[in-house]
C-alpha cells in the first residue's frame, strides 16, 4: 500500500520587544543566569502580569502578514502544568479565544505554488532554561516571560521538503516584519511537528506523533524524513503507530519516544483572572495593516514589473528584506534603463563574495554608489570583467572607492588603437602560422591572436577592440 | 489610657501637635503585646524577646496581614510551605502606606493559611482567639488583624477579603472592616487566593479610620491589570453627612432559617436606629443568594488551585527532600500545605479538569453573572443594602473544624459581595447576651464607598457600640 | 455527583499533592458532600447567560515597552531552598 504523509507544524516565535511579555525586564540573552529577572517573571507570590503593548502590535502584524482574521475579542488563559522552568507552574497562553485564526501562507515547493492553511496565531510567554547536570537540573529564568507567538498550521503539508519550504517562507516573512530574530539555533524560532501517515486516497487522518527538539530547518526535514520511514515500516509490518511525543536526536539521526508528561486534556485551561480581555478595534487593525512593510511576494512581483527582472533573479533578491532594499537602491541609482548589468553583479560576484564570507549582501557593507560606479566601468568597457571582480574584492577588504583601486592597480583597459597597433603588429609578425590559418578561413585562429595581444598588454587591452583591429588588418578591410 | 487604645485619627492629631512621638505609640503597643498576645495570638511569629527597639519607628504603625508582601520582612501566609519567605518587594498598598508616613509594624497578623478559612484555626502558627471570649474564634481569615485591632494590640490593620475574610472577623471581633470594590485597591503584592475575588481592605476601630485608610491604599496601579484607573475621592468628606433620605434595601433572602435569633434582634434594632436617623428602608430580593456559596467554592478553589501551583519548593519556601522531581513536588506540597489548603486545591483542580469544566467552572461563572445582575437591579432603586455580616456570632474554637461544609456556610452573607465585585463594610451594632459582638453589613454599588462610609458613620456616631472594649 | 477514589487520586496527581490512604478516604467523603451541595447549581437554566470571568467591564490594559531594572541574581536567589552558583537547583529531570 502507498501512504500519504500529513504534517502540521507549530512554530514558536520569540518577539524581539525591548521588554518581556508581562513585566518590564529588558530582554537580553547574553546575561549571566538569573540576572534578567524580577518578582513578576519569577512568579513570586503576590505579583501580577500586565501585557506588553508592543508585543500585541507585533503579533497583530504577524497575523495580518499571514492573512489571518484578527479576532475582535481575545483573552489570556492559564495552561496549568508543573515543570521547573515554569515559575508559576502555569503558562499564560490563549485557549478558546486566540488573537487570530484562519490564515494561510503561499509557498513554492518543488516548483509548485501551494497554499498552507494557518489554523491560528496566538500569544503566550516563554519558559526558562534548564541545564541538566549529573545529580541535579539547574534553572535559569532569564528567558522566562519573553513574549512568544505560536503559529499553528493546518495539516496541509505533505512532505518533509514542503515542511522545509514552509518554514523558509515563514521565516522570510517574519524577517520582513522585523519582529523577531527568527534564529532557530538561538531558539528564537522553534518548531514542533505533528506527522501521521494515511493510505493514499484516504480522507481520515492517521495516528500522529509529535516531534520536538529540532534546532534547524534541516533538522525538521531530517526528523520528518526519519519519521516517514519509521511509520511506513511499522504500518507495512501491520503494527500500530502510538500517539506520542518523540525527540529528535540530531547526532544519531533518529527520533526517540519521550517519557509522557501531562497530556493536552490535563492542562485545565481557564481564563487568567489577573488579565483583562482585549477588544481589538478594526480601526487599530487597519492602522497596523497600512503600516506593514511590503512583503517578499509583493516585492518580488514589483521587482519583476518595475526593473524587468526575471522571476529567478527577483526571487533571489527578495530572500532577505535588507538585501532586497539594498538591491533596490542599487537598481534605482544605476542610470541605465536596462538594469540587467546591476542584477548580474548583485546575484553574481556580490552574492558569491557574500557566500564566501558567510555574510548577507548588505552585510558586505559595499557602498552602493561605488558598486554602481564599478558596474559603469565594466559597462563602458574601461575595465575587464575579471579585473572588476578583483576590484570588488578589494572594495570589500579596504573600503576604497572603485576608481582608486582601478588606478592604483593600473587596471584601465587599453582601447586606444594607436597604443594597441604596435602590439598587434608585433603579434602578427611573431605568429605567422596562425595568421595564415586565419587567412585560410580558420576563425579560431583569431581568438588565439587576440589572446596573444591580451597577454602582451598584461590583460589591459580591450579584447573587443583588439579583435576588431586584428580583423581589419588581416583582411585589409 | 495607653496610646494603643486610641484610634488612628486620634493619634494622628496627637502626633501632629507633637504631644507624642511615634515611638511612644510603639512602646505602648509592645507593652500591650507582652501582656495579652500570649493569650490572643493575633500575630503570626510573635516572640516577646523579638521585640525591636521602638526608636526605629518613624510614623503611626499599622499591622499587616501575613499574606501582603513587605520587603525584607517575612511574609509566609501562615503556611509552612512559605517558610522564611522574605519578599524582595513591597506590595503596592505597603508602598502607599510608607509614602503616606505610616510605618509597618514589625510583626504580621495571623490568618488562616493562604486565607483559606473563616476562623483563623488554619494557621501553621496556631489559632487566634477572640478577645471578647478566648474560647471563641475571631473569625477569618483576617482573624489576626481583627483580634489585634479589637484587643488594642494594633492601632489599625490591613486584611484581605475573598469571601468575607475582612468583614466576618470584623463582625466577630466588634471592629470595622471594609471590603472595597474590586479594582479600587491594587492587588499587587497580595499573595493571591482567588484573583477575581481578592481585595485588600482596612480593619479599624472606627469608621473614620476606615475612611482614612481606604483613601491611603486606594488608587490606580499600573502593576495590576485589574486596578481601575479613576480618581479616588476624599472618603473623609462622606463623614458627618447623616443618613437622612438614604434608601436602604433589606434583602429577604438574608433573613431566613439559619439566622441566629439574637443576631436578628440586634440587626432589627440597628435598622430601627437608621430609620430613626431618617433613612428609608424596604424589603428587596436578591433571588440567587442561595447559589452564592456553591458558586464561590467553585470559582475560588479553581483560581486558588492555579495560584498556589507556584508553591513547589523550587524558588522559595519549604522543600521536602527527594532526588526525584515529581516526588519532590508531591512531598513538598503534601508536607507544606495544611489540610484545608489541600482540600481546596484538589477541589479546584477537579472543577477545572477535563470533562468537568463545563458542569462546574463554566456554570459557576454563569451563575456569578446572575448574582451580579441581582445586585445591579436593586441598586437601580436603592443607595445601599443592609444585612447581618454573619448569620451567627463567633462560634467556639473547634466547633466547625471537622465539617468543612458547615464552615463554608458561615460566609453565606459575605460571599455574594465578592462575586458581584461590590464594596461592603461590617460595623459593630450590638452584642449577644453572652457578650459576643454582632456586625452590621452595608453594601453599595461599585465604587460607591462614599455611601457606605456615610451610612456607617451616621450609625456609629449615634451609637456607643464601637466604644466598648473587650476585657483582656 | 459522586466522586470516586480514582478521580481524587488522579486530580491529586495533577495538583502534585501526595495523599496518604486515610487522607484520600477522608477527602473523598468530604468532596462528596461538598460537590453534593454544589450540585444545586445544576437546577438553574444558564443556557443564555454569559459567563462572568471578569466582574469589571475594563479591557485592553497594556503596558509600554519600556525596560526597568531587574533584580540582582543574589536577590533573585535569596529565598532559594537549593542553588548551585546563580542557578536554582532541582532534582535531576530525566526526559
Amino acid at each position: 500500500m502507498r501512504y500519504q504523509t500529513v504534517i502540521g507544524l507549530e512554530v514558536h516565535l520569540q518577539l524581539s520587544t525591548k521588554t518581556k511579555a508581562f513585566c518590564s525586564c529588558a530582554i537580553d540573552f547574553g546575561r549571566p543566569p538569573n540576572s534578567g529577572v524580577c518578582p513578576v517573571c519569577l512568579g513570586l507570590p503576590g505579583t501580577l502580569p500586565v501585557y506588553n503593548k508592543e508585543a500585541l502590535n507585533s503579533a497583530i502584524k504577524v497575523a495580518l502578514a499571514f492573512s489571518c482574521q484578527i479576532q475582535e475579542h481575545t483573552k489570556f488563559d492559564r495552561k496549568n502544568y508543573f515543570y521547573p522552568d515554569l515559575p508559576k507552574n502555569y503558562q499564560i497562553s490563549q485557549f478558546d479565544l486566540p488573537l487570530s485564526r484562519n490564515g494561510h501562507l503561499e509557498i513554492i515547493s518543488e516548483g509548485e505554488l501551494k497554499r498552507i492553511g494557518i489554523t491560528r496565531i496566538h500569544l503566550e510567554e516563554d519558559a526558562g532554561k534548564l541545564i541538566h547536570g549529573s545529580n541535579s537540573s539547574l534553572v535559569d529564568f532569564n528567558r522566562t516571560g519573553v513574549p512568544l507567538l505560536e503559529i499553528v498550521s493546518e495539516p496541509d503539508i505533505f512532505s518533509p521538503q514542503e515542511a522545509f519550504d514552509y518554514l523558509t517562507t515563514l521565516k522570510n516573512i517574519i524577517e520582513y516584519l522585523d519582529v523577531s530574530d527568527c534564529d532557530m539555533e538561538k531558539g528564537s524560532l522553534r518548531c514542533d511537528a505533528n506527522i501521521s501517515l494515511r493510505p493514499e486516497g484516504s480522507k481520515e487522518l492517521g495516528v500522529k506523533t509529535e516531534l520536538k527538539n529540532m534546532n534547524s530547518f534541516k533538522g525538521v526535514k531530517d526528523a520528518l524524513t526519519f519519521e516517514v520511514i519509521r511509520q511506513t515500516e511499522l504500518l507495512e509490518s501491520g503494527q500500530a503507530i502510538s500517539q506520542e511525543t518523540r525527540l529528535w536526536d540530531a547526532g544519531k539521526g533518529v527520533t526517540v519516544a519521550m517519557r509522557s508528561k501531562e497530556g493536552a486534556k490535563d492542562y485545565r485551561y481557564f481564563p487568567d483572572p489577573d488579565l483583562t480581555v482585549f477588544v481589538i478595534e478594526q480601526e487599530a487593525v487597519k492602522r497596523i495593516k497600512s503600516g506593514l512593510p511590503e512583503l517578499p511576494k509583493e516585492k518580488m512581483r514589483r521587482f519583476i514589473k518595475e526593473y524587468g527582472l526575471s522571476e529567478y533573479d527577483a526571487k533571489i533578491l527578495v530572500n532577505s528584506r535588507r538585501d532586497a532594499e539594498f538591491a533596490e537602491e542599487c537598481l534605482r541609482m544605476y542610470p541605465g534603463k536596462d538594469k540587467k548589468p546591476v542584477v548580474n553583479w548583485l546575484i553574481g560576484p556580490l552574492l558569491s563574495e557574500a557566500n564566501n564570507r558567510k555574510l548577507s549582501l548588505c552585510g558586505l557593507k559595499v557602498d552602493k554608489q561605488e558598486l554602481i560606479n564599478l558596474v559603469g566601468f565594466v559597462e563602458k568597457q574601461e575595465i575587464s570583467n575579471l579585473s572588476a571582480k578583483l576590484v570588488l574584492t578589494q572594495m570589500i577588504d579596504t573600503r576604497k572607492p572603485a576608481e582608486e583601486i582601478i588606478k592604483e592597480n593600473n587596471m584601465l583597459q587599453i582601447s586606444d588603437s594607436t597604443k594597441l597597433e604596435a602590439i598587434i603588429l608585433e603579434v602578427i609578425r611573431d605568429n605567422e602560422k596562425s595568421v595564415n590559418s586565419f587567412k585560410e578561413g580558420k576563425t579560431n585562429a583569431l581568438m588565439f591572436l587576440v589572446g596573444q595581444v591580451m597577454k602582451r598588454s598584461a590583460g589591459k587591452a580591450n579584447p573587443k577592440v583588439v579583435g576588431d583591429l586584428l580583423k581589419r588588418r588581416l583582411t585589409g578591410a | 489610657m495607653g496610646l494603643n487604645q486610641f484610634t488612628a485619627h486620634e493619634l494622628m492629631g496627637k502626633l501632629k501637635s507633637r504631644e507624642i512621638l511615634p515611638r511612644d505609640i510603639l512602646e505602648d503597643l509592645f507593652a500591650r503585646l507582652k501582656e495579652v498576645e500570649p493569650r490572643v495570638k493575633a500575630y503570626a511569629r510573635f516572640k516577646p524577646e523579638g521585640i525591636p527597639s521602638p526608636e526605629q519607628s518613624l510614623g503611626l504603625p499599622i499591622t499587616i496581614k501575613d499574606n501582603i508582601c513587605t520587603e525584607g520582612l517575612k511574609t509566609e501566609c501562615c503556611s509552612k510551605i512559605l517558610v522564611n519567605f522574605r519578599p524582595p518587594y513591597d506590595a503596592t498598598v505597603v508602598a502607599k502606606l510608607k509614602a503616606a508616613g505610616v510605618s509597618i509594624f514589625p510583626f504580621k497578623a495571623n490568618m488562616d493559611e493562604f486565607a483559606f478559612g473563616s476562623s483563623t484555626e488554619n494557621s501553621c502558627f496556631g489559632t487566634t482567639r477572640n478577645p471578647w471570649d478566648l474560647e471563641y474564634v475571631p473569625g477569618g481569615s483576617s482573624g489576626g488583624s481583627a483580634a489585634a485591632v479589637a484587643g488594642d494590640e494594633a492601632v489599625w490593620a490591613l486584611g484581605s477579603d475573598t469571601g468575607g475574610s475582612i468583614r466576618q472577623p470584623a463582625s466577630f471581633c466588634g471592629v470595622v472592616g471594609l471590603k472595597p470594590t474590586y479594582g479600587l485597591v491594587s492587588r499587587f503584592g497580595l499573595v493571591a487566593f482567588a484573583s477575581s475575588l481578592d481585595q485588600i481592605g482596612p480593619i479599624t476601630k472606627d469608621v473614620e479610620d476606615a475612611a482614612i485608610l481606604t483613601g491611603i491604599i486606594s488608587g490606580y496601579d499600573p502593576n495590576d491589570s485589574t486596578s481601575v484607573n479613576q480618581q479616588v475621592p476624599d472618603y473623609t468628606g462622606s463623614l458627618g453627612k447623616g443618613a437622612k433620605g438614604l434608601k436602604i434595601g433589606i434583602p429577604k433572602e438574608y433573613f431566613i432559617e439559619g439566622l441566629d435569633a439574637e443576631v436578628k434582634d440586634v440587626i432589627d434594632e440597628a435598622l430601627n436606629k437608621l430609620k430613626f436617623l431618617g433613612a428609608v428602608s424596604k424589603e428587596v430580593s436578591l433571588p440567587h443568594t442561595q447559589y452564592a456559596v456553591p458558586v464561590y467554592y467553585i470559582i475560588a478553589t479553581a483560581e486558588a488551585s492555579s495560584n498556589l501551583a507556584r508553591f513547589d519548593g523550587v524558588q522559595y519556601g519549604y522543600r521536602a527532600s527527594s532526588d526525584e522531581l515529581i516526588e519532590m513536588y508531591k512531598k513538598t506540597r503534601a508536607e507544606g500545605f495544611g489540610e484545608e489548603a489541600k482540600r481546596r486545591i484538589i477541589l479546584g483542580t477537579f472543577a477545572l479538569s477535563h470533562g468537568y469544566y463545563d458542569a462546574y467552572y463554566l456554570r459557576a461563572l454563569k451563575v456569578r453573572t446572575l448574582i451580579k445582575n441581582d445586585f445591579d437591579a436593586v441598586f437601580r432603586d436603592f443607595d445601599c443594602i443592609i444585612t447581618p455580616t454573619s448569620p451567627t456570632p463567633a462560634f467556639r474554637i473547634g466547633e466547625k473544624t471537622q465539617d468543612p461544609l458547615k464552615m463554608y456556610l458561615s460566609d453565606i452573607y459575605t460571599i455574594s459581595v465578592n462575586l458581584a465585585g461590590i464594596p461592603a463594610i461590617s460595623i459593630p451594632c450590638g452584642f449577644t447576651k453572652k457578650g459576643l459582638p454582632v456586625g452590621l453589613q452595608i453594601m453599595a454599588k461599585p465604587f460607591d464607598e462614599e455611601t457606605i462610609f456615610r451610612v456607617a458613620h451616621a450609625f456609629e456616631q449615634n451609637t456607643e457600640w464601637h466604644k466598648i472594649k473587650p476585657k483582656l | 455527583m459522586a466522586i470516586d477514589k480514582e478521580t481524587v487520586k488522579y486530580v491529586a496527581h495533577l495538583a502534585r499533592i501526595e495523599l496518604r490512604p486515610e487522607e484520600l478516604d477522608k477527602l473523598c467523603r468530604q468532596l462528596h458532600d461538598i460537590l453534593g451541595f454544589i450540585d444545586q447549581l445544576s437546577s438553574l437554566d444558564v443556557k443564555e447567560v454569559k459567563p462572568a470571568s471578569h466582574i469589571l467591564p475594563i479591557c485592553n490594559v497594556l503596558r509600554e515597552d519600556e525596560p526597568r531594572k531587574s533584580l540582582s541574581p543574589d536577590k533573585a536567589l535569596k529565598n532559594a531552598p537549593s542553588r548551585e552558583g546563580d542557578f536554582f537547583s532541582v532534582p535531576k529531570i530525566i526526559e
